[in-house]
């Protein structure tokens, strides 16, 4: 591990001053903030993150859970995600969030990760953690070598010629399909990300990840008011039944009234760049009786555009088995 | 062993063996990552002058961890994880460093009373906080309920993930867990052991939850 200096900031106007002086944005940047660490530590073990300095946040006043005065929740960005996926109102009101938190990692790594961390969470691809390969995301212009080399747990949406590498969250899949926003304190003010504009897709630039600029700090994340009678689902599928990241998940969140589909937010994990919402799929089932030709269609849909690699092609029909599944789980619990 | 005729400088055990090159390795350690404790281990008020005048470590900084109740006041390289200081530099060894990359759980600790992952997180991100160790739940002839259950089915076979397991299983009986075996796998899914103790140790953990 590289030696850095070790900054705890007594405020988010000092943190964010001490990240300003970063010379690129925050994914894999010389200035870093870290909460949890699991995934950050793990990575600078690796020397693929080699941060000249640490900003620690764990001691910011970031770490409530509050009901907003439309209805929604507020969750600040040091909360850890065991705590987010036990909270009452979560548990009540945003099931598919407490399900997709509670399916990732293990309780342990839970205890420690933290919303803004989940969100900024990193690849799990091979070739990006190993520093002995070449890697676009990690030193652009070295080359993919996943799209020649081992590529079976990596992305069939989203991807190009320079990055196939999944984004692992099951949280940010459940904030896709619930439409959070993402809250920035940075150099030049705050300023509030729908979360689906805040991933960047690779194209030819895959070391950017989010649209974060230097100095730039996630304080919290908001969930809007949902309608009622809505039903959720968060379904993972992978390759052991505990503690593994997804080859295909989907967040289902539904409405149904007299036998129709009037509302669908839906969003795929472990298949795509970024947390993949799904709006092919979402207009596919709105308006349509809620039935299993119906979810069949929508999944296909969602997965119309994928394109597979040499060893992921049973992604595709996985991740449709996956959504087609979780909207019958959802409108039949 | 005391009886052994080989045994001796020059024939060492491999205990004597191992213990002779551990302290030689301990030695080369603390001057990386300086144990300036002393409040519970040599009794002194002045621990903090003996810390700042120990080997001058470039990027040092000073730390408090409370660890199973004791203070210890230690100035770390910002890089030392948890689990390195605990084994190095506090000389806890009971919490094991098996994948050292958050996917094994042989180092799992409480902070504050939660389990973490001591290989993922940095010590000077403690300073100030309460760590139990596996050290911390009982001794030889009190063993901590879990402990003595572990014990009684059998939980382990070479005993590497032992520690690590019960104190993953010992933070289970204070969150949400359901009753059935499927639940507590869930739950102790972040620990893994390689000789496949998993039935045993489900077993200790039921009789624990049974009991209290």
């Amino acid at each position: 591990m590289h030696t850095f200096d070790f900054i705890r900031p007594a405020d988010a106007a000092a943190a964010v001053a001490a990240a300003a002086q970063a010379k690129t944005a925050q994914q894999g940047a010389d200035v870093r903030f870290v909460a949890g660490g699991t995934t950050l530590v793990d990575l600078m073990k690796l020397n693929v993150e080699t941060p000249a300095r640490l900003i620690d946040i764990n001691r910011l006043p970031l770490d409530k859970v509050e009901a907003t005065p439309d209805g929604g929740l507020k969750i600040g960005a040091t909360v850890r995600n065991s705590d987010l996926a036990h909270h009452p109102t979560v548990q009540r009101d945003y099931a598919v969030l407490s399900q997709a938190l509670l399916a990732g990692a293990s309780a342990q790594l839970r205890n420690m990760a933290t919303t803004a961390g989940n969100l900024l969470q990193r690849t799990r691809c091979m070739y990006f953690r190993d520093t002995a390969m070449p890697c676009n995301k990690r030193e652009p212009g070295t080359g993919c070598p996943a799209i020649t080399g081992s590529n079976r747990t990596l992305a069939v949406l989203g991807t190009s010629e320079h990055c196939i590498a999944t984004n692992p969250s099951d949280m940010c899949v459940a904030m896709a399909a619930l439409e959070a926003t993402i809250h920035v304190q940075g150099p030049k003010g705050s300023r509030a990300i729908p979360i689906g504009d805040f991933y960047l897709l690779p194209g030819s630039t895959p070391n950017r990840e989010t649209v974060l600029e230097p100095g730039d700090l996630v304080t919290h994340v908001t969930l809007p008011a949902l309608r009622s009678g809505s039903k959720q689902v968060y379904l993972k599928l992978r390759d052991r039944a505990s503690y593994e990241f997804a080859l295909a998940s989907a967040a289902v969140v539904i409405t149904i009234a007299g036998g129709n589909v009037t509302h669908a937010r839906i969003a795929l994990g472990g298949v795509g760049t970024k947390p993949w919402r799904s709006p092919e799929a979402e207009a596919a089932l709105t308006g349509k009786p809620a039935n299993a030709a119906n979810f069949r269609k929508a999944a296909e849909a969602a997965m119309r555009d994928a394109k597979p690699q040499s060893e992921n092609k049973f992604k595709i029909e996985l991740a449709r088995r996956c959504l087609a599944h979780a909207l019958q789980l959802a409108t039949t619990s | 062993m005391r009886d052994n005729p080989h045994s001796g400088p020059l024939n060492p055990t491999r205990r004597t063996f191992l213990l002779t090159t551990g302290s030689t390795a301990a030695a080369t350690i603390i001057a990386a990552c300086v144990p300036a404790d002393a409040n519970s281990a040599a009794g002194h008020s002045d621990s903090t002058a003996a810390g700042a005048d120990g080997p001058n470590i470039e990027g040092a900084v000073p730390i408090i961890l409370r660890i199973n109740g004791k203070d210890y006041q230690l100035r770390v390289d910002p890089r030392t994880t948890l689990l390195d200081c605990l084994r190095e530099t506090v000389a806890l060894t009971g919490t094991k460093k098996g994948c050292d990359h958050g996917q094994c759980g042989a180092c799992t600790v409480h902070v504050n009373g939660r389990r973490v992952n001591s290989c993922l997180s940095l010590a000077v991100m403690h300073d100030g906080e309460e760590i139990t160790t596996i050290e911390g739940l009982g001794t030889p002839d009190a063993l901590h309920p879990m402990q003595a259950a572990f014990v009684a089915h059998d939980g382990y076979q070479c005993g590497y993930c032992t520690s690590g397991q019960i104190m993953s299983a010992v933070a289970l009986l204070k969150e949400p867990c359901g009753p059935d075996d499927a639940a507590v796998k869930e739950l102790m899914s972040g620990n893994i052991c390689r000789c496949g103790a998993y039935a045993h140790i489900v077993a200790a953990i039921q009789q624990v939850r049974k009991n209290s």
